[in-house]
């Protein structure tokens, strides 16, 4: 299947600036998977995405998506996507139904009518049902101003899936939230996810968020540092390493030095696989051991890692 | 329709704005208040014998003018209040046209001026300016013309500015000369040569012209108070506004793409 995102060689430098703020970034996007932009404040997400949902042109570089080029196709595009912004985009002067209503309209889904009355039946139907959806049945009438953190992110992605776009980007949607909210935000998009086959595409600092992607463009300043699956990028850049210790350490050190076995100190020691595997790095050891332990690096471990290297080069 | 539907979605959010805002309200009155109401009827008082009209209608007039193309003009400000909250991006990433957004701005801004402009119209009635249905209907033309002219002008202004903030700190730069070079409340039509160029330069002073011209129609008072025939102000209206409409909107749209 073709890809629903093509991202090639994307580079975005801001007036006046002196670097870069995406250094020729590429990837591309499946239909009907959840990928994941990570990376540390300023690396460069919120400017990808803006470009990707064609509110910021381009310096060089090509991007489709469904297709359509960005800034040849602009208007295609915005008809393909869905956005929900780093700060949230509803008016809080307006009521919730006011502002579902106000993405309606823009999108062309029902004509103009001056109330809720007299808007067509589909759509009050339409706003009953995601109302119902999010928990908000009770609530579409009142000024978001009244609204909580997360009722209002729900609100947001209610109203952006209105439209049904066939790619959804989230610019860090959690955060700001508190715990409780960011999961049950959660809970819902996996349950969008599965009841529309739409594309996600999120940016996140939050590492635990992005485990569950099919795909991960890991950036930092601009560039992209590493890409693929969770699992391949944690491979890649984060070894599995075993600790070991022992009632006799000094001899454990000895044997492991012999075995020419990388270590770091002091015990218990963290041994590098470096290709072997953990079996046979215990068969080869005599020394009695006391603690047999092996850490699997999180992708959390990965993305430090790969921000602390570019931080000393 | 599609685009129909949605600029009349972004002008009803204006008004629906405006019309829950009260402290709003009540702020947008206090000015024509001051100048009708105190300036009026003092000057009334203090120059009417001397320069032979009365001037309580000629400032009301001028009011009236200077309070709806000012107030549509400053409402587009909140394009940029939108932008800074990001509100605008609804809007911005949303598939329909560039020129329907700033319309609808336009339009809704216009709404929201020409609700005050009802206002002033009772306002004066209270202070004893006399009209007659036919003036008013006339007005209200007039006034539909002006809104939409000073939301041009609005928009040729932010199409140059970065924030709000600094819209704020280069409004009153270029309203307040506007409103003694326009005639809104001083007669404009003897001036030194370096102001009456000024003067002709003011987009503001064809909205006040326009409107008197509309008003004193058939009146004895029109030649006194009257400087150019309607069709000429409404000829310069119509050629300002289509020149501050697509310079202002492709601006406006390019500095939201490449910033």
């Amino acid at each position: 299947m073709a890809p629903i995102i093509e991202v090639d060689r994307l580079t975005k430098r801001y007036r006046k600036a002196t670097e870069n703020a995406v250094d020729e970034v590429s990837f591309t996007v499946d239909p009907g998977t959840l990928f994941c932009l990570l990376g540390p404040n300023g690396a460069g997400k919120t400017t990808t995405i803006s470009i990707l949902t064609t509110t910021l042109g381009p310096t060089s570089g090509q991007v489709r998506i469904g297709g359509h080029d960005v800034v040849t196709a602009s208007s295609a595009v915005r008809q393909t996507v869905g956005i929900i912004f780093q700060n949230p985009s509803l008016d809080l002067n307006l009521t919730a139904e006011e502002n579902v209503r106000f993405h309606a309209l823009l999108y062309g889904l029902y004509p103009w009518r001056p109330t809720y009355a007299l808007m067509p039946e589909a759509y009050r139907r339409q706003v009953r049902e995601l109302a119902g959806v999010v928990g908000l049945d009770n609530e579409m009438g009142k000024q978001i101003k009244t609204f909580s953190g997360g009722m209002r992110r729900k609100l947001e992605i209610v109203r952006t899936l209105l439209h049904r776009p066939r790619v959804l980007f989230l610019d860090e949607p959690t955060s700001g939230l508190d715990p409780q909210s960011r999961r049950s935000l959660w809970d819902y998009l996996r349950q969008v996810r599965a009841q529309t086959e739409c594309t996600l595409f999120l940016s996140t600092h939050y590492l635990e968020e992005s485990e569950g992607a099919d795909h991960v463009c890991i950036l930092n300043h601009g560039r992209t540092v590493a890409l693929g699956s969770p699992a391949a990028v944690k491979a890649e850049l984060a070894q599995e390493r075993l600790v070991l210790d022992s009632a006799d350490r000094d001899a454990l050190r000895a044997e492991l030095s012999r075995l020419g076995l990388r270590f770091g100190e002091p015990a218990p020691y963290q041994v590098t696989l470096d290709g072997q595997t953990v079996q046979q790095v215990i068969k080869a050891i005599d020394t009695p051991l006391s603690l047999v332990r092996v850490d699997a690096p999180s992708l959390e471990d990965a993305y430090l890692k790969i921000i602390a290297k570019e931080v000393e080069a | 329709m599609r685009q129909v539907s949605a600029i009349l979605a972004i002008a009803q959010r204006d008004l629906v704005k405006f019309l829950r805002d009260r402290g709003r309200i009540v702020a947008t009155f206090i000015f024509p208040f001051i100048f009708v109401g105190i300036m009026g009827t003092s000057f009334r008082y203090s120059f009417g014998r001397s320069t032979g009209f009365d001037w309580l209608p000629f400032i009301f007039t001028g009011v009236l003018a200077q309070t709806l193309w000012q107030s549509a003009a400053m409402g587009i400000i909140s394009l940029l209040e939108d932008r800074q909250n990001d509100f605008a991006q609804e809007m911005f990433v949303s598939p329909i046209s560039r020129y329907s957004i700033v319309f609808g701005k336009i339009l809704g801004e216009s709404l929201v001026a020409l609700a005050q402009g009802v206002g002033i119209l009772g306002f004066g009635l209270v202070l004893g300016v006399r009209f007659s249905v036919g003036q008013v209907l006339l007005l209200l033309a007039a006034a539909v013309v002006i809104c939409i002219f000073g939301g041009a002008f609005g928009l040729l202004m932010i199409s140059f500015l970065s924030s709000q903030r600094a819209a704020q700190q280069i409004f009153p730069f270029i309203m307040l000369p506007q409103f003694f070079l326009s005639g809104a409340f001083t007669p404009v039509a003897l001036l030194p040569i370096y102001l009456d160029v000024l003067s002709r330069l003011s987009p503001m002073r064809y909205a006040v012209d326009l409107t008197r011209d509309l008003f004193y129609s058939g009146s004895r008072d029109a030649h006194r108070v009257t400087l150019a025939p309607t069709t000429f102000n409404l000829l310069v209206i119509a050629v300002a506004f289509a020149a501050f409409m697509i310079v202002g909107t492709r601006l406006f749209v390019r500095q939201e793409r490449n910033r």
